[in-house]
């Protein structure tokens, strides 16, 4: 039998501090990239580099039989008018260069929408026709058009809140499910996890300055189920452990939970990893964005599940517990551990004596 | 009895099988031999499954209906009627203001006696339909508002004749297979179209932009044989109504020029030096009362177009009715709110007229077609347009199909390599997830994305999940000393509730970009939602009976390969 853990007696939440440390310096890393970038500006840089989706503007992308230097492109374009052009070559396609024309001046330049490709083509023709199909097939082309984004500031900015409003209201119901089948202490520890998440993503997203598109809100959505999951994973055994051990500390069984599923956790995001690495080598320029933002989401989401869900869960209980004893106690009858059976009891499948029995063997072991 | 629930889980998974290879690359005609080669199999595969744009190519535009626009003009219009109601019953109104600002849309009539205010709002109701406005009375003034529900309901009805139009106008210049839906919120008033394989939307665009509002309209003016009254400046001709124009008046541009490009698009500004002439208003007749449109060569052999047109029964004998009692008046034909061209009635006109203005072919044939569509209720302006040439959609389609085979078999080596034979159980899982989740997709009608070969990537690793937690589970049962029999029975009850919540968190999550979504996002969520469906059956389903199936070949299982 192959194994990467055996037997695992690791103390993970004796490090929460460590943990938690790390991830605020992350998240402060990211804010700060933000937050610098969004005051200074700095190489005309913005807090996040937002895409024609979120920001309005037209995106080209031209093939060229020959392509020219990115000079001559832009010169060709500001002769035609077309200032702050950027011309952005393609990696995996050397023929190939995206043009992309912000939107002029604020507001709705309606103009913009409109016209971005034909000024754009009008400006290529100086280096030859454009093809009427296919490039290769037209012996006198120089060029092709061979697809245009363009967004205005309206939809631009009805897109990106909606975004936001998506990202949010995903958030809201994964954590109202969470809460549904554990308890509220533990959906608010995997929802601030998962928004952990996030928040390192679009940090990384801030300080590379990736560009931020349509695609990459669709990565973190998927990021927010993933991420969940690993939590899940881990919770729902915390939650069969302290059925089956009721002596042991929650500190224990959360520690004992976490080692029972590592071996499955790091295969999982292994996998998971391992297909959006794929995705990030061979799926082509369109779905870059999309993959790196996975690629970490998937990181930090294996990481949060371990390193930010459980110890905020533990600590929280721990506070309940405690408040729930001294309310039990100045009550004067203290019942210690019973106070808190309630609420942490089986609510919907109450274990038989039969399997309490045997787990009880498995727990052992 | 549990041979028979192994035989019955058998065939079951057996027909699901065949009935979703079917799906997938059988042909939707008579099979023919050359179907069940690599190459038809590909060909029916591309026929099934639905490509989005951004994969096969096409134009993606959204567009917003200016429905402030038309409200405001509703709101001139009634302003005008109003003003000639209380002028016909005798009431001699002083002024009418019209405030179309901050979505208000306000008429208000001043009378010169406050005191019968109510005899003239009864005068008005009469002639003129204010019965979505609220009215209100001050001194010696009645304002007419509209109400927010009022604006609501006319401004969707606007953007609903707007889709109609633009629908009437893809089928007249045959775009194929165009979709045509109205876009994001409903207050938001955009009408989405994509065009498949429609790679340079410019004429398209032009030809659905064009407003096409024709008038005919009195311009005033001392009767032939005196020369048309035109003005040089705007100011010129405001002056000439003693500085601002009254309600029923309107002064607009006239000028004639060469129209290069499709659909009355402004040219050559400085062809001819502008005038401007002032007309009156309501027109004679509009657009909505076109029979038909069609253009014409000018002059025998020459590449000069016109359009000619003929009104409907009712519009022709209003027309006849005004060109009769008016001989000699001069009469301007009105386009987009720029006067085209203008002539003197010689004789009654009952049906017919033409539109001069240097058309080339091309630029008149599209402005029959718009008219015959009928005019916009409101100008529209572009929000989004997407373009995908076919090339770039192939290019997706190849570098999708590449990270995805890649993935598929990382993720496959893997489970070989880590849970030998158990591992083969769960590749079978695997596949079987995939083929179930294009049939899905096939059988939902569900369009396949960019996007959504991503979620078919990110679900290979996903999908393997449920049946790590699975294995996971017998392994350490089996290391707590249980049976193989037991330790299968335990994994895969215990990880099955951990399976399901980790599904229904992920599918609220899809469920959102669903809803909230478009386009290309969609169909993330629609392949990763279907992908997680079948999992459930593939890994938790299939797994097991492979297992049991397994079990049931030996009396006595002594090891298992997991």
């Amino acid at each position: 039998m192959v194994q990467i853990f055996k037997d695992v007696k690791i103390d993970w939440l004796a490090n929460r501090r460590i943990f938690i440390a790390v991830s605020v310096l992350l998240m402060l890393a990211g804010l700060g990239s933000a937050i610098f970038r969004q005051a200074k500006h700095p190489n005309g840089t913005e807090a996040f580099n937002l895409g024609v989706d979120f920001k309005g503007g037209t995106v080209v992308t031209v093939r060229f039989k020959q392509r020219p230097s990115a000079e001559a492109i832009r010169d060709v374009l500001f002769n035609a008018g077309l200032k702050d052009a950027i011309i952005q070559p393609v990696t995996d396609k050397p023929d190939t260069v995206l043009i992309k024309i912000p939107l002029e001046g604020g507001g709705e330049s309606q103009a913009q929408v409109d016209v971005g490709r034909s000024r754009v083509r009008d400006a290529l023709r100086t280096f030859g026709p454009e093809a009427e199909h296919e490039l290769n097939s037209d012996p006198n082309a120089a060029y092709k058009i061979e697809g245009t984004d363009a967004v205005g500031a309206v939809a631009g900015a009805q897109l990106r809140n909606k975004a936001i409003a998506v990202t949010l209201a995903a958030l809201v119901g994964i954590l109202v499910y969470i809460a549904f089948r554990f308890e509220w202490t533990y959906g608010a520890a995997a929802v601030i996890a998962v928004f952990h998440d996030v928040l390192v993503t679009l940090g990384f997203f801030s300080i590379f300055q990736w560009e931020i598109s349509l695609t990459v809100i669709a990565a973190l959505l998927t990021l927010v189920g993933f991420s969940v999951n690993d939590t899940i994973v881990v919770f729902d055994r915390i939650r069969e452990n302290r059925r089956l051990r009721r002596r042991d500390s929650l500190y224990k069984i959360t520690n004992d939970s976490i080692n029972q599923t590592l071996s499955r956790t790091v295969i999982t995001s292994g996998l998971v990893f391992l297909s959006v690495l794929a995705m990030v080598l061979f799926g082509g320029e369109v779905l870059r964005g999309f993959s790196l933002a996975l690629l970490i989401g998937v990181a930090f989401g294996t990481y949060s599940s371990i390193a930010i869900a459980s110890p905020i869960m533990v600590w929280w209980e721990q506070r309940l517990e405690a408040a729930n004893r001294a309310a039990a106690t100045s009550f004067a009858r203290p019942m210690s551990a019973a106070v808190r059976t309630p609420a942490s009891a089986p609510r919907r499948d109450p274990v038989s004596p039969q399997t309490q029995k045997r787990s009880r063997g498995a727990g052992r072991a | 009895m549990k041979k028979k629930n192994l035989l019955q889980r058998s065939i079951i998974i057996v027909v699901v099988t065949l009935v979703g290879l079917y799906i997938v690359i059988g042909p939707r005609h008579r099979p023919h031999l050359r179907d069940f080669t690599w190459g038809g199999i590909k060909g029916t595969l591309a026929d099934n499954i639905h490509l989005g744009l951004d994969l096969k190519g096409g134009s993606h535009l959204v567009m917003r209906v200016k429905t402030d626009a038309f409200l405001k003009e509703l709101t001139q219009g009634n302003a005008v009627a109003v003003q000639n109601a209380a002028k016909d019953a005798g009431f001699q109104p002083q002024d009418v203001k019209v405030e179309t600002d901050n979505g208000n849309y306000r008429i208000t009539l001043t009378v010169p006696d406050g005191a019968k205010l109510s005899d003239v709002e009864e005068a008005v109701k009469k002639k003129v339909d204010l019965s979505e406005w609220s009215s209100s009375t001050r001194g010696n003034t009645i304002s007419w508002t509209l109400t927010p529900t009022a604006q609501r309901t006319l401004a969707d009805q606007a953007t609903e004749q707007a889709d109609r139009i633009i629908r009437s106008r893809l089928d007249a210049v045959g775009v194929a297979e165009p979709l045509v839906q109205r876009h994001g919120a409903q207050s938001s008033h955009q009408i989405l179209v994509q065009m498949p394989g429609i790679q340079d939307p410019e004429r398209v665009k032009q030809l659905l932009k064009a407003e096409s509002k024709l008038e005919l309209a009195h311009v005033v003016s001392p009767p032939s044989p005196s020369p048309v009254q035109t003005y040089n400046s705007e100011e010129e001709a405001k002056a000439s109504l003693g500085g601002t124009a009254p309600s029923n008046r309107r002064i607009l541009p006239y000028q004639e020029r060469n129209e290069p490009t499709a659909a009355g698009q402004a040219a050559d500004e400085t062809q001819k030096q502008k005038k401007w002439v002032v007309i009156e208003t309501p027109a004679i007749v509009d657009g909505s009362e076109l029979r038909n449109a069609s253009a014409v060569q000018s002059r025998a052999g020459a590449d000069e177009y016109q359009i000619t047109f003929s009104l409907k029964p009712a519009g022709a004998e209003k027309f006849g009715t005004w060109t009769g009692a008016n001989i000699n008046e001069y009469m301007g034909v009105v386009l987009n709110d720029e006067v085209k061209s203008i002539a003197y009635i010689k004789s009654q006109i009952f049906d017919s007229g033409e539109i001069s203005g240097r058309f080339t072919k091309q630029s008149a044939e599209d402005l029959a077609l718009t008219l015959r569509s009928g005019a916009l209720p409101a100008p529209i302006e572009y929000q989004e347009e997407r373009t995908v040439g076919p090339s770039l959609g192939a290019d997706s389609i190849r570098s999708g199909v590449r990270a995805s085979l890649v993935g598929l078999l990382l993720v496959v080596a893997f489970m070989l390599f880590y849970y030998r034979g158990s591992g083969v159980n769960a590749v079978v899982a695997l596949l079987l997830n995939m083929i179930l989740m294009l049939a899905g997709l096939i059988v939902f009608g569900a369009t396949l994305t960019l996007p959504g070969i991503a979620g078919i990537i990110l679900t290979i690793g996903m999908a393997v999940d449920s049946n790590v937690l699975i294995f996971e589970r017998i392994r350490e049962e089996l290391r707590s000393g249980k049976t193989i029999p037991s330790a299968v029975d335990q994994g895969f009850a215990r990880a099955f509730v951990t399976i399901i919540d980790t599904h229904v968190t992920t599918i609220i999550s899809s469920l959102f970009l669903f809803v909230f979504g478009t386009g290309p996002l969609r169909g993330f969520a629609v392949t990763l939602v279907i992908g997680l469906l079948i999992n459930l059956f593939s890994a938790v389903y299939v797994s097991r009976t492979i297992f049991m199936w397994e079990l049931s070949r030996k009396r006595k299982l002594e090891s298992l390969s997991i």
